[in-house]
């Protein structure tokens, strides 16, 4: 279809508008849409991030790990797709490889970004350190600087150790 | 502070003051919260139920914000009053089902709730008139990190906050914005704008009626992604899209007056004389009307009325809320009768 104004170019703005009473269709191009005033294109046809988002039964892939079973609520990833909700949150780390691809097509990611709660904050930290401290300690075990591998291996025991008493629910 | 008490105010959200309120009726944000090392509600025993009821309140009634709020256990409140509190926006239609391990925490204003054992363990919301995400998210960040020092949160570094639905998983932050989009709908540009807030990871809805056909114009914009985004982020994108569409709505609003300004207050005229001699009145109808009027209030065509009165007989001529002012069960012949009655009184 061609635009209603210039009549060269492809319409592709399609206007109904109510003028005393009266309605007028307009099929109008770009270019003859932005002289009209109807600059929508420019604003909403951006991005196209979760273009093809199905809801999440038809993005579940079919079985195979059907029956792997969460060690600590018993759910499996039958009953999840049966529901659309997870058993407990360490379902999240027993349906791991299903459940990456899944929140990708969501969320287009699959790691978190962003608030991290204060009473875990710490723990959080820790591991990081955690990470830190044991690459310094293998940097230093190939270096052959054995005094500092002992030391680094003390404060990475002193940290573990802490992790497991601590986050524990009384 | 019972459920009664909210019938003799009016919810903040409701107020009709607030940034771009001529447009967005109301702003909310929310979180999904859980507790560490208990399964989500949906798989929870009863006693785990009851221990996090019992966790959620005392946490929340010691934080500074919701020191004063109501603990309202549903299974103590009639079906009729929950759904009250659902026409509020106070909870959501699914936490009035299923209510026996079920609360619900209000604040004295109504800006602030706390579903407990709905999908999650907590859904923390803020509420509040006009169009303010930031403010709206501040008040919610502040008391998620009150609480947080309270209750120990099912929380994974890769993952985030651990939700019972993997929509909500990482941040667990909704924001959701309700505007009035009538001039959009009025020159038929609104599915337009329905399909490119979609491909910005924006979800669309009409509050009241099926798909995009909308009843009283009233749309709620929401944010799908939750995970991969900080909150400030999410916030933010939202923010800078929905002020394109408030100004898209403004535009068009400014050129009907130009245009179509006779058409216009013939339909708040018309609006106005069938509510004001209505005997019989449907919820649905009642609302477009409702929603003409508005339009015609918003751009100074009508001045017979007032925004806030607006709002209230919005609210007032909801199934549950006309129930609770006349203090009985009524059918749905007797409630539009009721309605008719209401609104002709408040119309007078």
């Amino acid at each position: 279809m061609q635009c209603d104004i210039c009549g060269k170019k492809e319409a592709t703005v399609h206007l109904t508008e109510i003028v005393n009473d009266r309605v007028t269709k307009l099929h109008l191009c770009e270019d003859c849409a932005k002289d009209k005033g109807t600059e929508m294109e420019e604003h909403f046809g951006l991005g196209d991030l979760l273009a093809g988002l199905t809801d999440l039964g038809s993005t579940v892939e079919p079985e195979i790990l059907g029956t792997v079973k969460c060690a600590s609520c018993g759910f499996t990833y039958q009953d999840f797709k049966k529901v659309g909700r997870l058993g407990c949150g360490e379902c999240y780390e027993a349906f791991k490889s299903r459940l990456g691809p899944l929140l990708k097509r969501i969320h287009g990611a699959d790691r978190h970004v962003g608030k991290v709660p204060i009473m875990v904050g710490k723990t959080v930290k820790d591991t990081k350190t955690l990470q830190e401290l044991k690459s310094k300690m293998d940097k230093a075990i190939q270096e052959e600087n054995f005094e500092e591998a002992a030391r680094l291996r003390d404060m990475i025991r002193g940290l573990e150790k802490k992790d497991e008493s601590g986050n524990a629910r009384p | 502070m019972n459920v009664d008490d909210f019938l003799k105010q009016d919810s903040e959200w409701l107020k009709g003051t607030g940034p771009n309120s001529n447009i967005v009726i109301s702003t909310r944000t929310r979180l999904a919260r859980n507790i560490d090392k208990l399964p989500f509600s949906g798989r929870a025993s009863k006693k785990e139920l009851e221990i996090i009821l019992q966790d959620v309140k005392d946490a929340a009634l010691s934080t500074g914000a919701l020191k004063d709020a109501a603990y309202i256990r549903l299974r103590d409140i009639s079906e009729v009053d929950r759904l009250f509190l659902v026409e509020r926006h106070l909870m959501s239609p699914e936490h009035a089902q299923d209510v026996e391990h079920k609360a619900l925490i209000v604040d004295r204003r109504e800006t602030v709730s706390v579903m407990v054992n709905e999908e999650d363990h907590l859904r923390i919301q803020v509420l509040q008139s006009g169009f303010d995400l930031k403010s709206c998210w501040h008040i919610l960040d502040e008391l998620d990190t009150a609480l947080s020092k309270r209750l120990a949160y099912a929380y994974s570094p890769r993952w985030g906050y651990l939700s019972a639905c993997p929509t909500n998983i990482g941040t667990g932050l909704r924001g959701s914005v309700m505007l009035h989009l009538s001039a959009l709908v009025f020159s038929g540009q609104v599915n337009k704008v329905l399909q490119a807030i979609a491909k910005l990871g924006l979800n669309i809805r009409g509050l009241y009626g099926e798909g995009t056909e909308a009843v009283g114009n009233l749309f709620q914009i929401s944010n799908q992604v939750s995970m991969g985004i900080a909150e400030e982020e999410i916030i933010d994108n939202m923010e800078r899209i929905i002020r394109q569409i408030i100004a898209r709505e403004e535009a068009i609003r400014k050129a009907i007056v130009l245009r179509n300004k006779e058409a216009l207050i013939d339909r708040v005229s018309r609006a106005f004389g069938t509510l004001r001699s209505a005997r019989i009145i449907t919820s649905n109808e009642t609302i477009a009307l409702l929603s003409a009027i508005r339009l015609g209030v918003d751009l100074g065509l009508s001045k017979d009325i007032d925004r806030k009165t607006l709002n209230e007989l919005f609210i007032l001529t909801q199934p549950a809320h006309l129930q609770k002012l006349e203090g009985k069960a009524l059918g749905s012949h007797e409630r539009d009768m009721k309605r008719a009655d209401l609104i002709r009184e408040k119309l007078k």
